[in-house]
């Protein structure tokens, strides 16, 4: 499943990185915490956070991750957007709240376990 | 630590400014780019760059201003950050995984969740953290680079 297979089956809004949707997605990761998302998130997985400040672009392009999807209709602050399509991270945004979207991309086969 | 500074064949250093979370990850992302565009292994780049980002995100998060040094040798890469600031006052307990003194305004950003130096930590083959309370912190860390197939040990 790739990130763009994502934004059409769950109706995602594209917000930056439209270049980069047809990356594979390797699984998924839900945090709000910088440092746990460093310690235990893949190369290719799905970012789910709430967190809309541009350091989550940092942390996205640092670990490879496919994508970063905020939860609870959350915004982008403008900043975020722009170092996005700097460093080419897909940044959606679902007004489901976490638990809900992860549940459904759990659903979809996205799994939280690293395939490697 | 290690070995002799004339094995050192690549040497940056990067100014880091205290409070400032909007570049944020700036300077761990251009060693990320260095270390790419030398031609590291992943595994190297990788551990690397996330230590790096930890120990950046410190110097922003605790410090009034701070410097992170590269520097490339033959058989390791050695990160060197120097802060000036609060410095911290129990290492030790610095060093346990969930233990922060981030205030409010840090912890809603996401950070400050006490597992950035263990983050380094794992991500790294040797580690040294000393620090002067009210003055600064010191911080190095170096990561081998025939050692990679190996976890790096525990103490």
């Amino acid at each position: 499943m790739t990130v763009f297979d994502i934004v059409k089956i769950f109706g995602l809004q594209m917000r930056a990185g439209k270049d980069r949707l047809h990356e594979e997605v390797t699984g998924g990761y839900a945090s709000d915490l910088l440092s746990d998302v460093i310690a235990h998130s893949h190369k290719g997985n799905v970012w789910i956070t709430i967190q809309t400040h541009p350091n989550i672009v940092a942390v996205a392009a640092m670990k490879e991750l496919a994508g970063i999807i905020l939860t609870g209709g959350r915004e982008p602050d403008a900043e975020t957007v722009q170092k996005a399509e700097e460093e080419g991270i897909p940044l959606l945004v679902s007004p489901l709240f976490t638990f809900e979207l992860v549940g459904k991309l759990y659903q979809a086969g996205i799994s939280g376990m690293n395939p490697c | 630590m290690a070995e002799a500074e004339e094995n050192i064949r690549f040497h940056e250093m990067f100014h880091i400014e205290g409070g400032n979370f909007t570049n944020a990850g700036a300077i761990s992302s251009r060693v990320k780019k260095i270390l790419k565009e030398a031609g590291f292994p992943g595994k190297i780049i990788r551990r690397t760059s996330i230590a790096a980002f930890e120990a950046e995100m410190n110097v922003i998060c605790y410090a009034n201003q701070g410097n992170l040094s590269l520097l490339i040798a033959p058989n390791f890469l050695k990160v060197v950050v120097k802060d000036e600031g609060i410095g911290i006052p129990d290492v030790k307990l610095a060093m346990r995984e969930g233990y922060s003194t981030a205030n409010e305004k840090i912890r809603e950003l996401g950070f400050g969740a006490g597992m950035g130096l263990s983050n380094i930590k794992k991500n790294t083959d040797e580690m040294i953290l000393t620090s002067t309370s009210g003055q600064g912190t010191h911080l190095e860390f170096i990561i081998y680079l025939d050692r990679q197939e190996t976890q790096p040990p525990f103490e």
